[in-house]
């Protein structure tokens, strides 16, 4: 429940305790992944398993709040107030969803402050879809129907993720893409059922969008080494391929439904496997992006730094105004009695 | 058996506010649940974050923000002894006992 009591044990198993006290605590731990129960952050964890939840969280979190410029870009020039509404609301929740996350992160004994200042260092990764530029309204569209797609299809699998705080986190996350990935589906639609050069604008972001949409699942996956791992400890349900066919599958019906078509010459339906066979996607372009060669790698990064910049005068006087009111400023209700039991409210 | 969290020292303005644990009431009727955390400088900025964070869609009626450091949890490492005392008192379930057959809003 409470972040700073629960990794005040955090390395209990490793720091103080004997041999025997580690042993047991792994096989208590082996035990509790094996019968399908979550981990809480005070329990006995291997110190790989915190380190790999701490890098995959992360970059989650990093990914949500600079998955925000991309659309962010967008605001001032939305088509009708309808659509600036929505995509406010929309952008809003990203830094929401990186909130959660670095909350869930935090529980694991980092703060959010030194996981912020890595991703500002550019020493952390997050999702290299968010390093292509959003170049028309579409786009915006088509972020929503493949770019959270894809996400949701990662995410929902993460909702039983071993790690309680992760797959709380996820829950909720999961609840609010799917309105993300519903407005994107329909902003497309009207834009394939209008004009001829607004559905030429839809084809044309469809077309950019895709193959990035399909890297976010990453690495194949005999060449994703954590894969085995992060699936033994149920850290992670299915493989990145698992996750990329399901993802195909379920966008080739939608893609037909909007009238628009996928750019990938090798895609059709195979009756043997069950599944829609699809292109190679182009790996090489995959690591050079999340390398820093992406079109808007430098920009991202250093808007984020500005960002937190231009914002410390704010976090200053919050902290100015704390210091000289030590109660908490006017407004909380202070209860007089105890409330818990009682449940006031 | 049990210590409470001890806040951090801060480094610097804005970094290291300290943790709220935030807790929501879903509707009259229920009791607030836990539903995440907020770092804020003081409680009133705590429960405006915790609005914005966990609230957007009508999740709650009523929030409850605590600082962190005033949670003191138990230990699980002392998880078994500390609750051992309730395993061995199947008597505390009223499946424990025999009803005649036939007895009927027992």
């Amino acid at each position: 429940m409470n972040a700073r009591a629960e990794t005040e044990h955090a390395g209990d198993g490793t720091r103080d305790h004997t041999a025997n006290d580690t042993a047991g605590h792994a096989a208590a731990f082996e035990r509790t992944i094996a019968a399908d129960e979550r981990i809480e952050p005070r329990d006995w964890m291997p110190d790989a398993y915190r380190a790999t939840l701490v890098r995959q969280i992360a970059q989650h979190a990093h990914s949500e709040i600079i998955g925000m410029q991309p659309e962010a870009d967008w605001i001032t020039r939305a088509p009708s107030l309808r659509r600036k509404a929505i995509l406010i609301a929309k952008v809003q929740d990203e830094a929401g969803h990186g909130l959660y996350l670095y909350g869930a992160a935090e529980t694991l004994g980092t703060s959010r402050d030194e996981l912020l200042d890595k991703l500002h260092a550019g020493r952390h990764k997050y999702s290299s879809i968010f390093n292509y530029p959003t170049l028309t309204w579409a786009d915006v569209g088509a972020i929503g129907w493949l770019v959270d797609g894809a996400a949701i299809t990662n995410q929902v699998p993460l909702c039983r993720c071993s790690y309680g705080p992760y797959a709380r986190a996820m829950v909720r996350i999961c609840k609010e893409e799917s309105f993300h990935q519903r407005q994107g589906y329909e902003l497309l639609h009207t834009l394939a059922h209008g004009t001829s050069a607004q559905r030429a604008m839809a084809q044309d972001a469809v077309d950019r969008w895709w193959w990035p949409s399909l890297m976010m699942f990453g690495p194949p996956d005999d060449a994703s080494p954590r894969t085995e791992q992060s699936m033994a400890w149920r850290i992670k349900r299915h493989t990145n391929d698992e996750l990329r066919q399901r993802f195909v599958d379920i966008c080739v019906p939608q893609a037909e439904a909007l009238g628009l078509t996928l750019p990938d010459p090798e895609l059709r339906w195979n009756e043997e496997r069950g599944h829609w066979d699809f292109g190679p996607v182009d790996w090489a372009e995959f690591r050079a992006v999340l390398a820093g060669e992406g079109p808007c790698n430098e920009e991202r990064v250093s808007r984020r730094r500005r960002a937190h910049a231009e914002g410390a005068w704010v976090r200053e006087a919050a902290s100015a105004y704390a210091a000289k009111h030590p109660r908490g400023g006017a407004a909380p209700h202070v209860p007089t009695a105890p409330t818990v039991g009682a449940g006031a409210s | 058996m049990s210590r409470a969290a001890e806040d951090e020292a801060e480094p610097g303005p804005g970094a290291g506010w300290p943790l709220w644990e935030v807790f929501v009431r879903p509707r009259r009727g229920l009791a607030h649940t836990h539903a995440g955390s907020v770092h804020a400088p003081d409680a009133e900025l705590a429960l405006r974050n915790a609005r914005d964070l966990f609230t957007r869609r009508g999740e709650g009626v009523s929030l409850w923000v605590v600082p962190a450091a005033a949670v003191t949890a138990s230990s699980p490492d002392e998880r078994d002894p500390f609750f051992r005392p309730t395993a061995d008192k199947p008597y505390r379930h009223p499946t424990f006992y025999e009803v005649p057959e036939g007895v009927r809003h027992l």
